[in-house]
């Protein structure tokens, strides 16, 4: 992969002068390339990574394997595509083995993740079967440790 | 002041321990490691940005300490074979194989050790008679001229210049050999400097131990990290070196296992031999967890560390641009994790400079003479820590430079 992208998908938040430091770039081409990532679609966004327990936030998150069934033009796209429009979809993708779309959806709480189960998701056609799991909790998200994992400790100065 | 005890001692009339002439004369005439007393002046303070370490700044990798838990559960506490696990040796010859090019027989030519500091003192106890000299290079860590002095040995230094960017130049080693001459101990990448040597510069210094019937003691801790596509290359491999080396490497610095102390020395069987006889006497065995660690890190082989090999050469960067731009010249080290800036333009000894850096902006870096006199006028700054410590930390030297250099 494309350096500059792999440090950015590790940390987001450094700035264009320290990238450009670090990968013996010009700054104003570190600012170029990122907009080009940005314009082909290669970057899809930011965002921070928040240990949501720690920040307050009671919604509840599920994964939710879906059945359905691929199309003769376009085989699963089509309908995937649909599904992921949806604002309480957070990530949707295709999966091998024995269901084929694994939906992760966020809810004000139980009943608003079961409203667009049963209301929204189910009723779609192409839509074979669901089955919804709730996340207890979070111990590890995008490559962070909650709660830091961070207790090792090292002498300030060693040889 | 007199203690109770003196006191006492002196009204019952009995003579004062005189301490003096119990320890031993090298002992007693050792400097103590500079590195410590600096140490103590940062040591309780929770404030402090430090680029004072010499280690990585993540912990083992999860697998290796997965798999000591994993032994733990199973019992795996015992000792071992004096040489170390034999399954460890082999592992050992297949790593050193592959990277220095150079094999080695796990029965009769591999010991693990206690950490590289170990083996490069049974080195030298195997090796030096009395009186015997060992050329090494300054700056260099803390250890080398202690140890051959602890072994009886003369150490003989070399000055590496910055002009060189601090590789060792065969015609300042050439000047000195004397019939004395056993060793040259060689260590590249070299803590503090980064420094690494051009492989014309090894081949010369290769033809002088033939040409002069010497001994090399190889130290390869950081040679697994090169920067800029560098291949590293080590004197073992050239030709008429392999009969004369002992190659010395660890897991410390790249698998991030520096509190394992976990080494190894490779050598044809007669100096591995006598290396054994001290290693089994005062050591007996490296601890059984610490080798299977050791185990695990030489399964995983570079994955282990080529991502952090990869994220320090970006650091490396940053830092030693950050430097030059405040004015403290620094050349760009092709290795270890170390940069050595000069200071000499802010007027301050290596010393005041560090202590003035820690007291004012609370960023602590080593002093260059802790790592000898030739280390004067230079600081050492580890980047072996997260990137935006790294440009915060510039930034309060870059403040601290300029506050100097208004002052004067």
């Amino acid at each position: 992969m494309d350096p500059l992208i792999e440090l950015l998908r590790n940390n987001s938040n450094r700035s264009p002068k320290e990238i450009a430091l670090a990968l013996g770039l010009a700054e104003s081409e570190v600012t170029a390339r990122i907009a080009a990532a940005e314009a082909d679609g290669t970057i899809l966004g930011y965002s921070a990574v928040v240990d949501r327990l720690k920040a307050g936030d009671r919604r509840v998150t599920a994964l939710i394997e879906v059945r359905i069934s691929p199309e003769r033009d376009g085989g699963f796209d089509r309908l995937a595509r649909r599904i992921s429009k949806f604002d309480q979809v957070r990530d949707c993708f295709l999966m091998s083995g024995g269901y084929d779309l694994a939906v992760i959806v966020e809810g004000q709480d139980l009943l608003d993740v079961a409203t667009f189960v049963s209301e929204k998701l189910s009723t779609l056609g192409g839509v074979l079967s669901t089955a919804t799991r709730f996340e207890l909790k979070a111990y590890k998200e995008n490559g962070f440790l909650a709660n830091g994992g961070g207790d090792e400790e090292r002498l300030p100065v060693a040889p | 002041m007199k203690s109770a005890c003196q006191w006492l001692h002196e009204q019952r009339g009995i003579p004062t321990m005189e301490y003096d002439n119990k320890i031993s004369h090298i002992i007693r005439d050792l400097p103590r490691s500079g590195i410590r007393d600096f140490f103590e002046l940062v040591i309780g303070r929770t404030d402090v940005i430090s680029l004072g370490v010499g280690e990585p700044d993540k912990p083992t990798p999860w697998p290796i300490r997965e798999a000591v838990i994993r032994s733990l559960e199973k019992g795996q506490t015992s000792y071992t074979s004096n040489l170390g696990l034999e399954s460890l040796r082999i592992g050992i010859s297949e790593y050193v194989t592959k990277h220095f090019r150079t094999t080695y027989d796990p029965k009769t030519e591999i010991l693990v050790t206690v950490g590289v500091s170990e083996a490069l003192d049974i080195a030298f106890r195997a090796v030096l008679n009395p009186g015997d000299e060992v050329i090494y290079h300054e700056p260099c860590y803390v250890s080398y001229s202690p140890s051959i002095k602890m072994a009886y040995g003369v150490p003989v230094v070399v000055q590496t210049r910055e002009e060189n960017e601090f590789a060792l130049m065969a015609e300042d080693v050439e000047k000195a050999i004397t019939p004395r001459t056993k060793v040259i101990a060689l260590n590249f990448p070299t803590n503090p400097t980064g420094g690494i040597m051009p492989h014309e510069e090894l081949a010369k210094i290769a033809a002088l131990a033939v040409k002069h019937d010497l001994l090399v003691f190889t130290d390869e801790i950081y040679s697994e990290l090169l920067y800029d596509g560098r291949q590293h290359k080590s004197i073992v491999e050239f030709p008429g070196m392999r009969e004369r080396t002992i190659l010395l490497h660890g897991f410390s610095k790249a698998f991030a296992m520096t509190g394992w102390r976990l080494g190894y020395a490779c050598a044809p069987a007669p100096l591995r031999e006598a290396m054994m006889k001290i290693h089994q006497y005062c050591m007996l065995c490296a601890p059984i967890m610490s080798q299977m660690a050791g185990i695990e890190a030489l399964k995983m082989g570079e994955t282990a560390y080529e991502d952090m090999r990869q994220s320090y050469e970006q650091r490396r960067n940053l830092i030693v641009s950050r430097l030059n731009g405040m004015g403290l010249h620094c050349f760009n080290p092709g290795g270890a994790f170390y940069v050595f800036p000069e200071i000499r333009s802010t007027g301050l000894s290596s010393k005041d400079f560090a202590i003035q850096l820690l007291e004012k902006k609370s960023v602590a870096v080593v002093p260059g003479s802790a790592f000898s006199s030739a280390g004067e006028g230079f600081v050492r700054c580890c980047y072996a820590t997260a990137p935006e410590l790294i440009a915060k930390a510039m930034d309060l030297m870059e403040e601290f430079v300029n506050e100097v250099r208004a002052k004067k």
